[in-house]
């Protein structure tokens, strides 16, 4: 069964439009990255699942439920981490994950999830007193407290330090492996990378383009890039396509077919007792396919 | 796996809330200390000596006034602050995310307002008796009881109100004391009523609904009128809460009305950024 189900949801703030028709479907048990840039529409759709927004067109289905009526069914089966905030400052940071877990029928432990987060040192501290990424790290563990089949996670590692990050991602792989569904909006490319079964690249409120990581984009098809240097004195002008007329102190060139293209140009080289100085292959990046989704769509 | 009982999710959050209060030395200060300290100066003053018209001690109009005050404080200016406070720092919007209904969670922190505004009225008698000889008389006690419920009430819906319409924190502090602070002045809190005052100061503190919490109230503690207050008419010196109480109950009923059609659970746009 789909654990999310979004069908031409549309989302309009007076003038803006930030959701111009889109539809996504997610697995149960599934990693699915929304990855786009500022003002794509990210939070826009997360909330409208969450139950936090309305939307002006379109249908949605959450654990079978509509989130604008769901209620308290709906609630206690998802755990939200919104963008940002939501602590209060005089309570300590154990209070806080003892009393959301109150509200839910059934929770994980308490003391166990705190140190899952990186937080048992500041187990009795205030709120207030916290540094932004240890907020974070709680306002995590608030999402998990209940236990729940679905977790939204809005930009969850957004101001984390390189090793908060990997501890964050290291708390969704082990989610992963209880089964949990999680949808994860994120503007890093490497983060939807490293966590994401599924990537939907969102931008000016359109799904531009979805796959698993390796395929976003037709990545596959895409040729990779060839780069080089020549250090003996040789004629470049008869090496093969797409090598042949490049100038310039590295030679450098994106080939369609990756083995065909490699054969020629080695080939060529063998026959002319040839270096080829510092030759590498790289495949296209998710990066290189994101920054040509969101110049696409841009113009 | 079983589901929390409404009761537990009710009482939880009021025990929260609670926690919360004993942890903001601010609005603890203006919800129970700084009534008592005015009933302190008023005394000293005063010496406790009779006062104005009514013919009664210093205390014994100060403190039931005062404790208004203090009910009114907590009731109104504290709880419009923490909402505003709790919207600006996404606790309302994160709350409403859980399976805590949305009512509950209102419910419980109006709840928890309501017990500190007795606590506070109960400080400020027990300190009037103890210190100043403040008479309490029991026939009365279910009218005080009433009119206690009835202004707290009334003053929670504004608050809420006043949190519905203030744009942000910085801006909810001088909306709730502007709108209290001048009232109380013509309210017959801060200064007795006075045979020369103009008519129209009366007139304009008739029309708000403090000056009906104190006189349900403090009629509750005079010594000169007579009856339980269960009345709607005040002739021949009778202790009448009944159209005090309707007043209090219209301002409730219609702040309470227009908080619910704009309360927001999130802060504006603009100050996310
Ligand atoms: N509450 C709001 N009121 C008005 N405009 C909004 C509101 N929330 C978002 N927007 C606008 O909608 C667009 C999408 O925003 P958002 O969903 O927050 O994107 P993202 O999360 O991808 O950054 C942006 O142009 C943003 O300015
Ligand atoms: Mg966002």
């Amino acid at each position: 069964m789909a654990a999310i189900v979004v069908d031409k949801v549309v989302k309009r703030y007076g003038g803006v439009t930030a959701l111009s028709g889109v539809s996504l479907a997610i697995a149960e048990g599934e990693v699915f990255a929304l990855l786009g840039p500022n003002g794509a529409g990210k939070t826009s759709l997360v909330e409208i699942l969450e139950g936090h927004r309305d939307r002006d067109a379109g249908t949605v289905a959450v654990l079978g439920m509509d989130p604008a009526t769901g209620g308290r069914a709906l609630r206690e089966r998802i755990g939200i981490v919104l963008q940002e905030g939501g602590l209060e400052g005089e309570l300590t940071v154990i209070e806080t994950v003892r009393y959301t877990a109150t509200l839910f029928p059934k929770a994980r432990p308490i003391e166990e999830l705190i140190a899952l987060v990186g937080l048992q040192e500041k187990m009795r501290a205030r709120v207030r007193t916290l540094s932004g990424g240890q907020r974070r790290r709680l306002e995590l563990a608030l999402g998990l407290v209940g236990d729940p089949d679905l977790i939204f996670l809005d930009e969850p590692t957004t101001g984390f330090d390189p090793s908060a990050r990997r501890q964050a991602w290291e708390l969704v792989r082990a989610l992963r492996t209880f089964g949990k569904t999680i949808l994860l909006t994120t503007h890093y490319m490497d983060e939807a990378q490293a966590l994401a079964d599924r990537i939907a690249v969102i931008a000016h409120g359109r799904i531009v383009a979805e796959g698993t990581p390796a395929t976003l984009g037709d990545r596959h098809r895409r040729g990779a890039r060839v780069r080089f240097r020549v250090m003996t004195d040789v004629s470049l002008q008869d090496m093969p396509p797409p090598f042949a007329g490049k100038i310039g102190a590295w030679i450098e060139a994106e080939v369609k077919d990756t083995t065909a293209a490699l054969h020629a140009l080695t080939g060529w080289a063998v026959a002319r007792r040839v270096e080829l100085d510092g030759l590498t292959v790289v495949p296209p990046t998710l990066e290189d396919v994101y920054l040509d989704l969101i110049a696409e769509q841009a113009a | 796996m079983k589901q929390p009982s409404l009761a537990r999710l009710l009482l939880g959050q009021i025990g929260l809330e609670n926690r919360i209060f004993r942890r903001s030395p601010t609005a603890a200060f203006f919800s129970l200390i700084f009534p008592l300290l005015m009933l302190l100066v008023f005394a000293t003053l005063f010496g406790n000596d009779r006062i104005g018209p009514l013919g009664v001690t210093a205390a014994q109009f100060y403190a039931p006034a005062l404790a208004v005050y203090g009910a009114v404080s907590t009731s109104y200016w504290n709880l419009s602050i923490h909402m505003v406070n709790s919207r600006e720092l996404g606790v309302l919007k994160r709350m409403r995310g859980t399976p805590l209904p949305t009512w509950m969670f209102l419910g419980g922190r109006l709840a928890s307002s309501a017990w500190i505004a007795l606590l506070a009225v109960l400080i400020m008698m027990v300190v009037g008796v103890w210190l100043y000889d403040v008479t309490i008389y029991v026939h009365t006690l279910p009218a005080a009881a009433l009119t206690f419920v009835v202004g707290v009430a009334c003053f929670a819906a504004l608050g809420c109100l006043v949190a519905a319409l203030s744009p942000n924190s910085n801006a909810t502090p001088p909306i709730a004391s502007a709108t209290l602070l001048p009232l109380g002045f013509i309210s017959e809190v801060f200064i007795p009523p006075s045979a020369s005052a103009p008519a129209w100061l009366g007139t304009v503190a008739d029309f708000f609904p403090l000056k009906h919490f104190a006189r349900a109230f403090s009629g509750a503690f005079s010594p000169t009128l007579h009856g339980s207050g269960f009345a709607w008419s005040d002739a021949g010196g009778t202790y009448a809460i009944l159209p005090h109480l309707a007043v209090m109950a219209a301002w409730g009923i219609g702040g309470g009305l227009l908080a619910v059609r704009l309360f927001r659970w999130e802060p504006r746009p603009e100050t996310v950024g």
